[in-house]
């Protein structure tokens, strides 16, 4: 697993409250993880704080999977 | 008996009137105060008043309708203070017309300042109460929000807006145990309110049950409760405190 994957799968773990056998790569973070919207909202601020950088509204609401986090963290990274 | 140690708190028209007292007894109950005004003399008269009064805390320069300008209050207070967790917004003008002769101007500037600003206030706080799994958000809305009155159709609409916009936001956000309240002042003897003619006043008196003004601590009261622990249980609520003037 890389760094990066480790580290967004931590955050998910961490905000959603979710047991890490759960956070698979395609898993959804709404149909399968339980969140609702503002869980979504607050995801992301977790993101935008652990890789310290500010993710715009409009990426945001793309990223709705835990592989579509760790895509957006490495197309992303300076 | 209400002791709010630690929190920062945010309260915005602090040089006079209803925000001054909001801002005093918050700061007499031990929280950080940050009371902002629209000028440097407006922002060093609050913290020379804080000082005067033995509270913690500095009055800043705000324009309430300018995002950059809250963006920029909201880092420094992070970075100088820690997250706000009490945030209210108190600050409000008027531009009484009648309709007829209401300029467009008029409506949007009392829209902007007065209602627009709750938006962007709240929002900007609302990330820092977010983490910190606490916060009060606290508007102050107006008795004419309710009743309407004659020559003041923006503020009024203003006014109701909050309502609207704190019981909106309450349902969002409780579950981050984060409560969102206005209080609604009747009539409070304050530089808004000597603008009034002698009739006018006299005419208003006879509407009110407990037969006087209010006083602007009257309101800061009530503003006190619902930031402490006391309130904690009270969200999307507007607690009028009037006189009796109006009953919800």
């Amino acid at each position: 697993m890389s760094d990066v994957e480790a580290r967004v799968k931590g955050v998910v773990v961490e905000q959603l409250g979710v047991d890490e056998s759960e956070v698979t790569n395609a898993a959804s973070f709404v149909d399968d993880l339980g969140a609702d919207s503002l869980d979504t909202v607050e995801l992301v601020m977790a993101l935008e704080e652990e890789f310290g950088t500010e993710i715009p509204d409009e990426e945001a609401e793309k990223i709705t999977t835990v592989q579509l986090a760790i895509d957006y963290v490495n197309n992303n990274q300076g | 008996m209400i002791n709010l140690e630690g929190k920062v708190t945010l309260v915005t028209g602090a040089s006079r009137g209803i925000g001054k007292a909001i801002a005093e007894s918050l700061g007499k109950a031990g929280a950080t105060v940050i009371g902002t005004a629209t000028s440097e003399s407006g922002a060093n008269s609050i913290s020379a008043y804080f000082k005067e009064a033995g509270i913690n805390g500095v009055g800043k320069v705000l324009n309430v309708t300018d995002t950059d300008s809250i963006d920029g209050l909201i880092k420094d207070i992070n970075s100088e203070f820690g997250a706000v967790t009490i945030l209210v917004n108190n600050a409000g003008i008027t531009r009484d017309n009648l309709m007829l002769r209401m300029k467009e101007d008029e409506w949007n500037d009392i829209i902007s300042t007065n209602l627009t600003s709750v938006y962007r206030l709240s929002k900007a706080c609302l990330k820092g109460m977010m983490k910190a799994k606490q916060g009060r958000i606290i508007s102050i809305s107006s008795v004419v929000g309710a009743t309407g009155n004659a020559g003041q159709a923006n503020y009024a609409a203003a006014k109701a807006g909050v309502v609207g916009f704190t019981k909106s936001l309450a349902q969002e956000i409780g579950s981050r145990g984060i409560t969102v309240n206005v209080v609604a002042p009747g009539f409070i003897d304050t530089d808004m309110t000597r603008e009034l003619s002698d009739d006018q006043r006299n005419a208003l008196l006879t509407n009110i049950p407990l037969g006087k003004l209010g006083q602007s601590e009257d309101i800061a009261n009530a503003v006190l409760f619902l930031s402490s622990d006391m309130g904690a249980y009270i969200s999307g609520e507007t607690l009028h405190v009037n006189g009796g003037m109006y009953m919800s």
